[in-house]
């Protein structure tokens, strides 16, 4: 009975528990509520999947009006894999966020915090289970709306001015959905993804539809800080609370691929996308420049969040790369590494986080010498960056691999060149932060530090043992990655 | 004659690069919100205009009239002005804590402040 609505369950528990968890007067109780909210959105996610792993596809109906009418919720393995990524993170973010906003946010803005993050939580769900594009639409925003507050809710003023040029960037690429969706209403008359499917092929040579093509790629490239479009994305990820830069640095922007994803494949169609708009010849250039010149920029970073916020665009590179040389692979690389950067991304800024905690800033030259006083937490940063680099047994080598499989499949050899020099320069942006901590003294005067506590420690561990686990026996996640690659692909499981 | 029947979409596309130059060409952070106002304004235009059918009235059902203009692009606008002015309200509250903090509102006078103190903040 209750797995019947499961599909709508994953976004309406987070969603009605935000403004429940802003009602209860106690800040522990409230987060307590919200934490054990995101674990059960981890469980529904955990079933949804189970249900979907064979290539079955479940439908919901809202309200029982059927679809094109009404609005439809579909979960396949493609969606069901980000909403494990999603809610992952959130169940590891929740119980960790305690501690660490005690010291980041003052106590009267701690239950506007946990409404945020709720908030956030549902609309990015929302955003991966819905089949209806204008629905997109609205759980973008609102996704969108509660990371801007999150982001102000930084101790630096300058969060203020991050969070605003955010929203101003952010609700320009969300204007452009929707005016891409708009437009492909006008053309067909439906806002239904499948209905929408159906009959776009026989309006190929469209100039409407080629506009609306164009505006979607625009707005969700702004969303997901495609190169050159990610100019607000250091800010944001630098100056926000260390629990949300975890948390939103994790899974925003993979939401965001996801939609992206799911436009170009399943509503406009690969032949549509790539044969004719030959969007790969966009795609291509833009990401190996991403992939270059924000590694480049992240070696000289002060800021170590700063630091890993471009790597992140580097990241987001890769999985750009990997769609855009359209083979299985490639897609399977793509997904596969939206999995994995969510983990080692998490995992990094979950460390960071804590040693923030105790030192109380994050440049590089104030954690000199924290290796012996933090060991737990440095090593977990150590396996957070090694997996960053793509060193073998951590989930960064399974996504490298899978790229570089792709890329020497199609022959391109100059891009398998390219992976493998910006894994040396991940090695040296964040060789900068591991020889700083273990190797250099600790500044005289300065305050002892003291390891992190445990509440703290163990979120983080649990990200970065999945770093471990998944890099040992990644059987789960490269299933359902290249399962999804086929299927969205056009192929059949048979 | 074409160019002028459709005069609406001539409309939203003036407003829309209005709003969008606003929004990139001012320093001022409320100047900006008023452009992504009207960036915003104009979309929704867009999605009213393509509700409205030749000849037909409000799609309310009386007798005698078979004609009705498509009610859902206004339905969805609703939608798409109450998201635009969640965020207009949420830049405003951004702008009124960034004013309180730096004392100014003017973008070049922020980043120079923060510049300013990023210097003696690594001299110190």
């Amino acid at each position: 009975m209750i797995n019947e609505h499961l599909p709508a369950l994953q976004v309406v528990v987070p969603l009605l528990a935000a403004p429940i968890c802003f009602m209860i007067f106690n800040n522990r109780l409230s987060w307590l509520f919200a934490t054990l909210v995101s674990w059960l959105s981890f469980a529904m996610a955990i079933l949804l999947v189970m249900e979907v792993r064979d290539g079955t596809v479940l439908h919901y109906e809202f309200g029982g009006w059927a679809p094109p009418w009404g609005i439809e919720y579909k979960v396949d393995i493609l969606n069901s894999y980000v909403l494990l990524i999603v809610t992952a993170i959130a169940a590891a973010v929740f119980p960790y966020s305690w501690k660490s906003i005690q010291k980041e946010i003052p106590k009267s803005h701690h239950r506007i915090y946990l409404t945020a993050m709720l908030l956030c939580l549902a609309g990015l769900l929302g955003m991966t289970i819905t089949g209806d594009a204008f629905n997109l639409f609205v759980l973008l925003e609102i996704s969108s709306l509660s990371s801007y507050t999150l982001i102000s809710l930084g101790r630096d003023r300058r969060a203020l001015t991050a969070s605003f040029q955010y929203l101003i960037m952010g609700t320009i690429g969300a204007t452009f959905i929707l005016i891409g969706i708009g437009l492909l209403y006008a053309l067909t008359g439906t806002l239904n993804m499948a209905d929408l499917a159906s009959r776009i092929p026989a309006l190929e040579g469209s100039r409407t539809l080629q506009a609306a093509f164009a505006f979607l790629i625009l707005g969700f490239g702004l969303k997901l800080a495609m190169f050159p479009l990610h100019l607000w994305l250091p800010n944001a990820y630098a100056y926000a609370p260390s629990a949300v830069s975890a948390f939103i640095g994790a899974t925003a922007t993979k939401v965001a691929i996801y939609a992206l994803l799911r436009f170009l494949y399943t509503i406009f169609g690969s032949s549509f996308s790539f044969d004719y708009m030959q969007v790969q010849w966009l795609l291509m250039p833009l990401a190996i420049a991403s992939i270059l010149f924000a590694s480049m920029v992240a070696i000289f970073q002060d800021g170590i969040k700063r630091l890993l916020a471009y790597s992140s665009v580097a990241q987001i590179g890769y999985i750009l790369l990997g769609i855009s040389l359209v083979n299985v692979t490639g897609l399977t690389a793509s997904l596969l590494h939206m999995f994995n950067h969510a983990l080692m991304k998490g995992g990094l800024f979950l460390a960071l986080g804590a040693i923030a905690y105790r030192v109380g800033s994050t440049q590089v030259k104030s954690i000199a010498g924290i290796g012996q006083a933090m060991p737990y937490t440095m090593a977990a940063f150590v396996v957070g960056a090694l997996s960053l680099i793509g060193v073998p047994l951590t989930v960064g080598f399974i996504s490298k691999w899978y790229l570089i499989l792709a890329t020497l499949e199609k022959g391109y050899w100059p891009l398998t060149v390219l992976i493998i020099i910006s894994s040396l320069m991940a090695v040296v942006y964040t060789w900068r932060i591991i020889e700083t901590a273990y190797f250099q003294e600790r500044p005289a005067g300065a305050a002892p530090v003291t390891e992190a506590p445990m509440s703290l420690l163990i979120p983080t561990w649990i990200v970065i043992f999945a770093n471990l686990y998944f890099g040992i026996n990644s059987s789960l996640s490269t299933d359902l990655a290249s399962r999804a690659a086929i299927i969205l692909s056009g192929g059949s499981l048979l | 004659m074409m160019t002028l029947e459709l005069y609406n979409y001539w409309v939203v596309i003036f407003l829309m690069m209005a709003g969008f130059y606003m929004l990139i060409a001012s320093n001022h952070l409320i100047r900006k919100i008023i452009g992504l106002n009207i960036f915003q304004t104009s979309v929704f235009m867009l999605y009213i205009s393509l509700g409205k059918v030749a000849g037909g009235t409000a799609p309310i059902a009386a007798e005698g009239i078979d004609t009705y203009s498509n009610p859902l692009p206004h339905v969805l606008i609703l939608t798409a002005i109450v998201v635009g002015i969640s965020t207009t309200s949420l830049a405003l509250a951004l702008v009124i804590r960034i004013k309180e903090s730096y004392d100014t509102v003017n973008e070049d006078e922020i980043l120079e402040i923060d510049r300013i103190a990023d210097e003696e903040g690594s001299s110190a």
